[in-house]
């Protein structure tokens, strides 16, 4: 009892800096009625474990995940290219993490607004616990778990981009979206002395932080990059569907690590969350099923898919601070919404998000960092707040807030970096190439032979 | 010698099969090709998206036969692959100029079968 009261404790204080307790100088947890005295840093075995399962969890939902649902979706000619950019990027953003990208995020604050380099390839972040973020396992471990977050931001903005992207333009731009956005706003929502943080909105395990920054520059990106050649004259059909389920129950499957992990210990929290995170992916897959069936008359399998990844997007700023009935609501609401984005208003608009990034995590997102201000409530989670539904509209404000600005500076800052790389390096492959496929334009090589 | 090719349903394929074996018709060619007719295209939907007129999937058969079987084998394809809808398929015969068996080297008739 008295390490759960502990581990209370020190979750109260991670996610209670600066709403609850702005103006008390340590994280007193009030709530569990335990003594004030900070928490001496000690590490909990049974924590650390869940911790580094979590790691390994949230790594696979890049790549096999995320590449296998991308790749199915895309045309034979492009798979490779579209799984590469994944893959590729669980290089490049490990190395850029352990560099710097790890110290502007969540090293000493510089102004509310971003990390400074002192953590500069990761000096002084050892196996002693960081109470600030998470008191009973190795700060390098926490670490490493937040690395896996950085990772697949970029990798599902490529999916607006897809079957048309030029492979060296998109290596270049990822690393300085990943720098220039990610960080930053990584550090305003979860980074000690971030604004957003400071100022409460509530983001379990990264609802703004991932899906709605890498959700509106995808978006953008979708909009400066142009349509695909005949699109949308001539749909483009999935050409592996099994791919793309595979790569849908691979991603519900590691989102437990990345929403239940986000709780940063072996708790009561986790649970919640564990719990919160199945139901909105149940329940929005069973209603973009049933819109299906309605709207076109069959259900099919990638509207199942595509709910389930919708609901997950959602529950991810909420999945601490809800209920399982409040987490059904958010997976109703962003099936609805999300739906009426990917099949209807994308195609009223005319822009060619390919694979739907925008329409599945920017507004997925959105929905879900919305509703996370209707429907938290202090019964499940102390060291949250109060959403609209519990009496509390300020949250929703809060939150809006948090929207808002994270969509306006993502969109700033990769409107600028690809108008820059545009006339740098340019953003497409030639026409010709874009014909022939992206696997033998740009890596040489194809997904499959048709003679052994 | 004649060349039959066949276009049929794919779900029709085992009974075609079995019907050629009865009829002891034993050298034939199978595969997948896609392809349309009367019965036009099919329709997908992908988020919504409906793709109209796709190519439809159908099995291609090519047998090579003795004069003297061609009326048997386009019986046997027949007689198993009608259903009595659009898109039933196609036979057509084609005059068959030579034959090779790569393994005795025959040639002709001797070759087939």
């Amino acid at each position: 009892m008295k390490k759960i009261l502990m581990i209370l404790t020190i979750l109260t204080g991670l996610f209670a800096t600066g709403w609850l307790l702005a103006e008390e100088p340590a994280a007193t947890p009030a709530v569990c009625g335990v003594a004030a005295e900070p928490a001496p840093a000690a590490i909990n075995t049974g924590d650390t474990a869940w911790i580094l399962m979590s790691t390994a969890l949230v790594m696979m939902m890049t790549a096999p995940g995320l590449a296998m649902f991308y790749g199915g979706l895309v045309r034979r000619k492009n798979v490779l290219s579209t799984m590469m950019q994944s893959f590729f990027l669980l290089g490049l953003i490990s190395v850029q993490w352990i560099l710097w990208g790890y110290s502007l995020s969540f090293g000493p604050d510089i102004g509310h607004f971003i990390g400074s380099l002192k953590w500069f390839a990761l000096s002084g972040v050892g196996s002693a616990p960081n109470p600030d973020y998470a008191g009973t396992i190795p700060h390098n471990l926490f670490m490493i778990y937040q690395m896996m977050f950085a990772v697949i931001t970029p990798a599902l903005i490529t999916g607006a981009f897809a079957e048309r992207i030029k492979f060296s333009t998109f290596a270049v731009f990822s690393l300085l979206w990943a720098t220039l956005v990610y960080d930053p706003v990584c550090h305003w929502v979860w980074g000690t002395g971030g604004w957003l943080k400071t100022m409460g909105a509530l983001d379990f395990a990264g609802g703004t932080v991932v899906h709605i920054s890498s959700g509106i520059s995808a978006l953008v990106f979708a909009l400066m990059i142009g349509k695909r050649k005949n699109y949308p004259a001539r749909p483009v059909a999935p050409h592996n569907m099994v791919f793309t389920l595979l790569g849908a129950a691979l991603l519900w499957f590691g989102w437990f690590g990345f929403n239940a992990g986000s709780a940063l210990g072996a708790n009561e929290l986790a649970v919640t969350a564990f719990i919160a995170t199945n139901t909105a992916a149940a329940t929005a897959a069973l209603v973009w099923l049933f819109l299906d069936w309605l709207v076109i008359g069959k259900p099919t399998a990638l509207g199942g898919a595509s709910g389930a990844v919708a609901g997950l997007v959602a529950v991810t700023p909420a999945a601490g601070f809800v209920t399982p009935m409040g987490a059904l609501g958010i997976g109703i609401l962003v099936a609805l919404v999300c739906y009426l984005f990917v099949s209807v208003l994308k195609h009223k608009f005319g822009y060619d998000d390919s694979l739907d990034a925008f329409g599945v995590h920017g507004v997925g997102g959105t929905v879900g960092a919305l509703a996370t201000g209707l429907f938290a409530t202090k019964m499940v989670n102390a060291a949250g707040n109060n959403g609209l539904f519990y009496g509390n509209a300020s949250l929703l404000w809060t939150q809006a807030i948090g929207v808002i600005a994270t969509m306006a500076y993502a969109a700033a800052v990769t409107f600028v970096l690809l108008k820059i790389l545009d006339k740098v390096m340019g953003l497409r492959v030639k026409e010709e190439e874009e014909l022939i496929g992206l696997d033998i334009t740009q890596h040489k090589e194809t997904a499959y032979t048709l003679v052994d | 010698m004649k060349l039959i090719i066949a276009i049929i349903q794919p779900h029709k394929l085992d009974e075609v099969m079995d019907e050629l074996e009865k009829a002891e018709i034993h050298l034939k060619t199978v595969s997948n090709v896609l392809g349309c007719g009367r019965q036009k295209g099919v329709t997908e939907v992908y988020r919504g998206v409906k793709e109209a007129g796709n190519l439809i999937k159908k099995v291609k058969l090519e047998i090579a036969v003795n004069d003297k079987f061609v009326e048997t084998t386009i019986k046997a394809i027949s007689k198993a692959a009608k259903t009595g809808q659009t898109g039933d398929g196609k036979i057509f015969v084609l005059d068959l100029e030579e034959c090779y068996r790569i393994r005795t080297g025959e040639k002709g008739s001797e070759a087939i079968g």
